[in-house]
């Protein structure tokens, strides 16, 4: 049978929609794909829910009896840092699955259809956003269960897991870019390993930074992941009698989060679609 | 259709630039197939990603339809359909949801992708397979499925690169078959291939190329004629009658017999094989020259090379430009 049988001559392409449609159909065309790759390999999945409770209970339940927080229990102090860190290593996600797509050549098959250029990066960073949203919510049904209590006003509480979300939202963007600039999807995981944890860890997620020696604690009053768990941990209303440390980013949680977030977005989203343009499986 | 001159394509790298393509003149008319032929590394891949506009050239222009790829990508993309040497499928999606991905991203309706997919399952005897992951499928249904995808929109300008390399040959006649019926139709095809005979079989036109230009041009039965029909070949039980072979040889030959280097393999380009086959043997016989194994083949790739450049396929590396086609 012909390929091209008769019956088929209507199969080409629409008139070309207009560029905001476009934009829309194919952003959400490349976030299904991702999110049925999710559905179906599971261990991304498992990975995502099953890390966040280990970390509520370790920190809670183990370290949680010998870390002191003045002016606080320890497990309302720690959620906000728990949330921080893994919607930042969630991120990270979206780097190496940009590097696996242009291993596996499937960037290439997308780069010849008449697609919108930002529909991948788009629809890349969505799935991450989604991913990241239901490792929230494992981590706060976890977080309750262990006996943590929001002490906010409801639109706090939204506004703290919109923050944490756009946060990370505009770290998958500075992820992908990096994604798309190594050789392969090993070197993401490692490099933000050993990026991230100590950016992390050198921060006030699960200590209070007046405890760690001057040079640290310098480091932890200006470390933007610092700011983020505080801006968490104010609108979540966990920050109890907790003194908040005198360096700006500290009395400014929420600005900070919020330029932050827009810097890395307005940098790296121009960035991430010229990128794009040029790149191809070797 | 396809039109395509001085493309030049420097890369840098440690030990000075590459060139991987060193000033390429292609012209592919509208409704035939041509075939580009070379040993890996002579710039095969690297011309067909400027033509699908995956990479800008460093130098040179390239037409298709009319349409300038390089200043307009996008208008180009709207028209072509590319499979690539590596099945560019999404292991995570089944056959049919990666072909209606495609359709939705040429911006076909939902209903006209799912259509089309549906359609391409079918005809290219997908049916059980279109509903599974393509995780769990060989080799040849995996290019099956790309190529397919390069068709999803029936596209004005067919490429592929070495769709058949890595299959094994029942696939591989397989692929054939479809890209025959293809090409029945009246696509405009640019295919790549390191095989003569997929080549031959395919194309109407083929261009040899080597270090990112074309050396040689012309249908398969006019580079035949270049370097001979079949050729026949020998193998002796004792290398002390190679001398005597090749004599033999190149009484029936259509040129020069050559001695391989393992000292006992004899051959020569022939006209009409059987009947050289026959007289060579008989000859032979009659010299009380002792056989291992006798036979006619077809002219390779690298006999191609062999006449074109006075060198083998394989080794060209010196010369020719990393195309990473390996690297993956």
């Amino acid at each position: 049978m012909s390929v091209l049988a008769p019956e088929n001559r209507q199969a080409r392409p629409a008139p070309e929609p207009g560029a905001a449609s476009m934009w829309l159909s194919d952003g959400w065309t490349v976030t299904k794909r991702n999110l049925t790759k999710l559905k179906r390999s599971p261990d991304m999945l498992v990975f995502a829910v099953l890390q966040p409770i280990m970390f509520v209970l370790l920190f809670s339940q183990i370290y949680g009896g010998s870390i002191q927080v003045q002016g606080t229990d320890y497990t309302q102090y720690l959620m906000a840092g728990i949330f921080a860190q893994t919607v930042i290593f969630g991120s990270t996600f979206s780097g190496s699955a940009m590097a696996q797509d242009l291993k596996d050549g499937i960037i290439d098959r997308f780069r010849t259809l008449p697609m919108s250029s930002s529909a991948v990066l788009v629809g890349r960073t969505n799935s991450d956003l989604v991913l990241n949203g239901i490792s929230m919510l494992i981590m706060m049904a976890t977080g309750f269960v262990v006996g943590w209590r929001v002490n906010a006003p409801f639109s706090s509480f939204l506004a703290g897991i919109g923050l944490l979300l756009l946060f990370s939202y505009a770290f998958s963007w500075v992820m992908a870019l990096l994604g798309m600039s190594v050789k392969s999807p090993e070197v993401i995981n490692n490099a933000s390993f050993m990026i991230l944890f100590p950016l992390t860890f050198i921060s006030n997620a699960f200590v209070q930074s007046q405890t760690l020696p001057a040079p640290l604690e310098a480091f932890a009053n200006w470390n933007p992941v610092s700011a983020l768990v505080q801006a968490a941990r104010e609108l979540f209303g966990n920050v109890g009698s907790v003194p908040t440390p005198d360096a700006w980013p500290m009395q400014n949680a929420v600005p900070t989060v919020l330029i932050g977030a827009i810097l890395m977005l307005l940098i790296f989203v121009p960035l991430c679609i010229r990128k794009f343009a040029s790149i191809s499986s070797r | 259709m396809i039109e395509a001159s001085g493309l030049k394509k420097t890369y840098r790298s440690k030990s000075g630039p590459v060139h991987a393509l060193a000033g390429m003149d292609l012209s592919v008319p509208r409704g035939t197939v041509k075939a580009l032929l070379g040993p890996n590394g002579a710039g095969k891949t690297t011309v067909v990603k400027v033509l699908t506009t995956l990479i800008r050239p460093t130098e040179g222009t390239a037409l298709v339809d009319g349409i300038d790829v390089l200043s307009n990508p996008k208008a180009a993309r709207r028209i072509i359909g590319v499979s690539g040497q590596y099945a560019a499928v999404d292991e995570n999606l089944t056959g049919f949801e990666n072909l209606e991905m495609v359709g939705r991203l040429y911006h076909l309706s939902a209903r006209e992708a799912k259509r089309r997919a549906q359609d391409l399952i079918e005809q290219f005897e997908l049916t059980e397979a279109g509903n599974r992951p393509v995780k769990g499928f060989s080799g040849g249904m995996r290019r099956r499925i790309d190529l397919a995808g390069a068709l999803v929109i029936n596209p004005k300008v067919l490429f592929l690169d070495e769709p058949t390399t890595g299959l094994d040959p029942r696939s591989r006649l397989s692929l054939w078959a479809i890209i025959k019926n293809l090409v029945s139709d009246g696509t405009t095809l640019l295919l790549t291939t390191q095989y003569l005979e997929e080549a031959d079989q395919l194309s109407d036109d083929i261009a040899v190329i080597d270090g990112g230009r074309v050396i040689a041009e012309g249908t398969a039965d006019e580079l035949k004629a270049q370097i001979g029909g079949h050729r026949v070949v020998v193998t002796l039980v004792n290398p002390a009658d190679a001398g005597a072979a090749r004599e033999i040889l190149g009484r029936h030959g259509d040129g020069e017999a050559t001695v391989g280097t393992d000292g006992r393999t004899v051959e020569v380009g022939v006209i009409n094989g059987p009947r050289a086959l026959q007289y060579v043997l008989g000859d032979l016989g009659q010299a009380g020259v002792e056989l291992h194994d006798a036979g006619m083949r077809r002219p390779s790739l690298d006999d191609v090379f062999l006449k074109l450049t006075g060198r083998h396929a394989e080794n060209t590396d010196e010369n020719a430009p990393a195309e990473k086609e390996n690297a993956k």
